[in-house]
């Protein structure tokens, strides 16, 4: 059973009558979710466990005394409808303010970038989004925190360097990357080819069209070049018939290396046995064993009021990024608490909270979440924060983590950011903020 | 050489799984005259509930039967709900009415079903195989035969039995058909039940190859172009056409695909299927003469 | 086996008649409807309704009337109607970026100009291949624009997302920012557009039209040149597709990338038609209206129900079961679309009224 906070926006589809005094305690989070369409098991699973983080919170007396809470309006992935929730949901529920939006899709983060900006509401894309968005002179609202997909292409050659005993020896290394046919798919293979000219290494693209349920022809192109490994830059159904094909057609599946939407068991189980080896990135290793999970686990899902139809999705990927996202929101909230006071706080407040978020292991340890969140400090001049990524292996079951943090070269790729952000600056007439430069 | 024979049979093995889908389209079109947008949605539906059946601990063959049943009362549905009331409307029409259809049915097994994607086993082999030198996918082998197949006993059926002969009777004069005696509303049942029995069979086999969830009902569009070129009303031609598309694309894609840009599999059998429908506007097979102005 | 939609169309009165009732209530119809939008409407409502509902709403039935052109009122079935939407949409960020001294407006009529000559090149094979056939030159075009939109960078500036945003707005010295005066601007260009469309399709142009569509062998005879006919038809109907795909793009979502002009558009333009009511301008706008309405009536249904008794993803499943089940519904029930229903309402009243005024 399933136990939301849902109530009719009547107050937003009728009149945005915004009531500026805020109901006693509470701090409000839009949820622009999807349950259905090709992407549901992604949506379910994040939007679950941030829901259950909040619950937890709740259960502990919210953050100092302001209870958290939320309502969900269903985009189905969908560009236009998250729109739409966007402007139902932004204005607060019933008195209590919103902190955030956290839309988990790249076409809603584009279409609400500037009307963010303009309603003076952070917009989270946690580990996808803009790249230039990491940029906080010309994206004040923006946060893609802990990874970006620049930083993410630049980690798994970085993995690739460490096994192949250092960057020096990647001269010798072929990589072929395999990429959805679409702007998600495309974005990286810019830093691609600069990393390749920078280490040397022999860099072959390979575009499979959407949804991508054919991929005999890349694959056959990919055994005759021979690469030491494959990035698989995949989306939905993409990954488990590249992880599939790849069998048929005889390459190793554990040289293949998936990326931040390639790692969940969603994107796996469908292979069945063969995806038995593939390796993946994660910003966050599934798994129950954290204090956190453990915690959630005691007073939400034993308790019967998990947000997850199906409890043994707990600990899963999607699942745990959902956590991952409620601890770095609710810190943010908590941060900026500090500065403006035990109170439900505005948009506008909060975004001081994302900025100034800093997480050390010790902040990390009281959480509960050593080794679930990688350390985090945001500024003004970087809206990321983290940058690393750890590598984990399927084993047919479940993801085991092989790896330490693995970071990204986040100052080689710092100037292509700067470039893309001071694109979108003088496109759209902004003045960038003054940060002084780390 | 060798690398272009592997390209060539991998394509030719990809052809055979567009054609299984393909297959359904004609069925339905000789006897309805009604090009069934919904095959792709059937598709989807036969595979999620198989494997939704095999998930609550059914063992295969009852879970086979029952998804088999499940479809013949589907089309015993449609022939109730959507053709008898649009009958003698134009053929636009009822295309437009299975595009709501297959809303419906998509719709319907996912409501059913939940949209988890599941894995699915078949028990076929998916290690590579060689022959002569050359790498063939043993489970692209093993698929196209089952489709092949599924083509003799359709033929078997249509050529020999008396629904079979009933059938083409419909599909070459349905008027005459129907002033003989057929009843046209029972053939209208059967080969919308065949239809999805085709469906249920390219549903495992194509479930096992992406797994099962929502973008099986995508299928229905690498169909589409292989029914233009093979012709609405030709089983062989649904198999030439499936061959001709498979090759064609992979091809494309492998050496086209170094001078323009690689990805080109969407677009590249529809514009394939429209240079040939210049030149052959029937289709390969087609018995309907075209019509032209 | 003709293919022709003439029969989705069947005129159930003698049509002198129909044609005199229809000029009084359909007057009545059009006074309403701008006071409604122009008056009522932008004085009345919140942020939220413009931006999110009202926008949507006036864009998706320019696409609509655009696709009604072709389909409802020529008989040419397409599912191209997203691509035309994006050749529109790129062409005019494209000239307002590469041209910046071209005025907004300029750049959006580019828009429109360049989708109609890429929907007339696809719409070149219509004279050698009719009906399902010709949905193979639509889906190439589909497939093959939206390919070629993430493929060569040059199209979106070199962007590293692919994903471009719209760009300043202002007509005429005045800036467009609230979500009140890019409502207003849109309006305007939509009801300029709806009248074009009015003039178009009443006059020579749409009479030829509607005799390809009913019998195009029959118009060939009467010497109407079919090629021409048909092939004006794609180029309109691609002008205001294009134009459709600008104001998406620039007035309501602010960005513009390929995804968001996928197949599914291009199929829920065709819903909004058939459920609106082909051949019909009204039709378009009831059909966008019935679209944008719908899925937000019921999600805000779906929240008034008691916590846990409906789950989400359940409700949006059977919403889909719905639509299909109400395009069956349409097509076997009133093939001539929303558009009927409010036709009969608005004779029923009149017919009411003349009653009483009669009597009284």
């Amino acid at each position: 059973m399933r136990h939301l906070f849902r109530k009719v926006i009547i107050a937003g589809l009728l009149s945005s009558s915004l009531t500026t005094a805020y109901a006693e305690g509470e701090q409000y989070f839009p949820l622009q979710s999807y349950r259905v369409g090709p992407y549901a098991a992604g949506g379910t699973g994040f939007f679950g466990g941030f829901i259950d983080y909040m619950q937890h919170v709740n259960q502990q007396g919210g953050v100092n005394g302001v209870k958290l809470v939320w309502s969900e309006c269903e985009t189905e992935y969908e560009t236009e409808k998250g729109v739409e929730c966007y402007e139902r949901l932004k204005g607060g529920l019933k008195g209590a303010p919103a902190a955030a939006t956290n839309p988990l899709s790249v076409g809603i983060a584009y279409a609400t970038l500037d009307r963010s900006r303009k309603d003076k509401l952070p917009l989270i894309t946690i580990n996808h989004g803009a790249t230039a968005s990491t940029d906080g002179r010309v994206f004040p609202y923006v946060f893609p925190l802990q990874l970006n997909p620049y930083s993410e292409v630049s980690a798994i050659v970085n993995y690739i360097a460490e096994k192949a005993g250092g960057k020096d020896k990647l001269s010798d290394v072929k990589i072929a990357t395999l990429y959805h046919g679409s702007p998600y798919g495309t974005e990286t293979n810019g830093v691609l080819e600069l990393l390749s000219k920078e280490y040397g290494f022999e860099l072959k693209l390979l575009e499979v069209p959407h949804p991508g349920n054919e991929q005999q022809a890349q694959w056959l192109q990919i055994r005759r070049f021979q690469p030491d490994w494959v990035i698989l830059r995949g989306w939905g159904v993409m990954n488990p018939v590249a992880i599939k094909t790849a069998k048929r057609y005889g390459f190793p599946v554990d040289r293949i290396i998936g990326n931040i939407w390639s790692n969940s068991e969603e994107d796996v189980r469908p292979a069945g046995d063969t995806a038995k080896g593939f390796v993946s990135i994660t910003t966050h290793p599934a798994g129950t064993d954290f204090p956190v999970l453990q915690g959630i686990k005691a007073s939400v899902v034993d308790a019967g009021k998990s947000d997850l139809q199906d409890p043994s999705r707990f600990g899963t990927v999607y699942y745990n990024l959902g956590v991952v996202n409620g601890i770095l929101n609710v810190e943010a909230v908590r941060l900026a608490q500090e500065k403006y006071g035990h109170k439900p706080l505005s948009g506008e407040q909060v975004r001081w909270g994302f900025e100034n978020l800093n997480l050390d292991n010790k902040r990390l340890e009281e959480l509960g979440a050593l080794g679930l969140v990688q350390p985090l400090e945001l500024s003004c001049y970087d809206h990321e924060g983290g940058g690393a990524v750890r590598f984990q292996q399927w084993d047919g079951q479940a993801w085991q983590v092989i790896s330490d943090w693995v970071q990204a070269d986040r100052q080689l790729l710092r100037p292509l950011i700067d470039k893309a952000s001071a694109q979108y600056a003088q496109e759209n007439g902004i003045t960038p903020r003054d940060c002084a430069p780390i | 050489m060798e690398f272009f024979l592997e390209v060539l049979i991998g394509g030719l093995l990809a052809g055979v799984m567009y054609s299984l889908v393909a297959i359904g389209f004609v069925l339905i079109y000789k006897a309805s005259g009604v090009f069934n947008f919904a095959q792709g949605a059937m598709v989807l539906f036969a595979a999620l509930t198989y494997v939704s059946l095999i998930d609550q601990g059914l063992p295969p063959w009852l879970s086979l039967v029952v998804t088999a049943a499940l479809m013949v009362l589907l089309a015993v549905a449609v022939e109730a709900a959507v053709l008898r009331p649009l009958v003698n409307r134009p053929p636009i029409v009822l295309f437009m009415a299975t595009l709501g259809l297959a809303y419906v049915i998509e719709g319907a097994a996912q409501a059913l079903w939940g949209t988890q994607v599941h894995g699915l086993e078949l028990g076929i082999s998916d290690a590579p195989m060689f022959l002569g030198g050359l790498l063939i996918s043993s489970f692209d082998l093993v698929a196209a035969g089952i489709a092949g197949l599924l083509v003799i006993v359709l033929s078997l059926f249509f050529s020999y039995t008396q629904t079979g002969l009933a059938l083409r009777a419909v599909a070459d004069d349905p008027l005459a058909a129907q002033s003989v005696g057929i009843r046209i509303r029972r053939i209208w049942v059967i080969v919308w039940s065949a239809a999805g029995l085709v469906a249920l069979v390219a549903g495992l086999l194509w479930g096992a190859r992406l797994g099962v969830q929502f973008s099986l009902s995508l299928v229905v569009l690498k169909a589409l172009p292989v029914l233009i070129i093979g012709g609405f009303t030709s089983i062989t031609g649904a198999i030439v056409g499936g061959l001709l598309i498979g090759a064609g694309e992979k091809l494309a894609e492998v050496y086209l695909g170094q001078l323009i840009g690689n990805g080109i599999e969407n677009w590249f059998p529809y514009v394939l299927a429209l240079l040939f429908l210049l030149v052959r506007p029937a289709g390969l097979f087609g018995q309907r003469t075209i019509e032209r102005v | 086996m003709s293919f022709s939609t003439a029969q989705i169309l069947v005129p159930d009165r003698p049509v002198a008649s129909r044609l005199v009732q229809h000029k009084r209530s359909r007057w009545i119809g059009w006074v309403i409807g701008v006071a409604l939008f122009a008056l009522v409407l932008p004085l009345t409502v919140s942020d939220y309704w413009f931006s999110a509902i009202l926008i949507p709403l006036l864009i998706l039935s320019l696409a609509g009337l655009g696709l009604n052109l072709l389909t409802g009122y020529t008989g040419q079935l397409s599912l191209g109607s997203a691509a035309f939407m994006a050749v529109g949409v790129y062409t005019a960020y494209n000239l307002d970026l590469r041209v910046p001294e071209l005025p907004l407006l300029v750049s959006i009529l580019g828009g429109g100009v360049m989708a109609a000559l890429v929907a007339l090149v696809f719409g070149l094979p219509s004279l050698r291949i009719k009906g399902f056939y010709l949905l193979v030159s639509t889906l190439a075009a589909q497939f093959l624009i939206q390919w070629v939109l993430v493929k060569f960078g040059w199209f979106s500036n070199y962007n590293p997302s692919g994903v471009i945003s719209a760009p300043d707005l202002s007509v005429l010295g005045f800036e467009v920012e609230t979500p009140r005066a890019r409502y207003l601007l849109t309006l305007a260009i939509v009801a300029a557009l709806f009248w074009v469309a009015r003039n178009l399709v009443r006059g020579e142009t749409g009479r030829r039209w509607m005799a390809v569509r009913d019998k195009d062998v029959a118009a060939a005879t009467l010497g109407i040149a079919l090629l021409r006919t048909k092939l004006l038809a794609f180029a309109i109907s691609g002008f205001f597709l294009g134009v459709a795909g600008c104001l998406w793009g620039f007035l309501y979502l602010g960005t513009v990338e390929p995804h968001g002009f996928d197949l599914n558009r291009s199929f829920q333009i065709l819903f909004i038609i058939i459920i609106g009511g082909l051949g019909s301008l009204t039709g378009s706008i009831l059909g966008a209206a019935f679209f944008v309405f719908l899925p937000i009536a019921l999600s805000n249904l779906a929240g008034a129900l008691p916590v846990g008794t409906v789950d989400n993803g359940l409700l949006e499943n059977l919403q889909q079961v719905l639509f299909g089940a109400l395009i069956i519904f349409f097509l076997i029930r009133e093939p001539g679309g929303l558009v009927r229903y409010v036709q009969r309402a608005i004779q029923y009243v009149q017919h009411r009224l003349g009653i009483a005024r009669n009597s009284g």
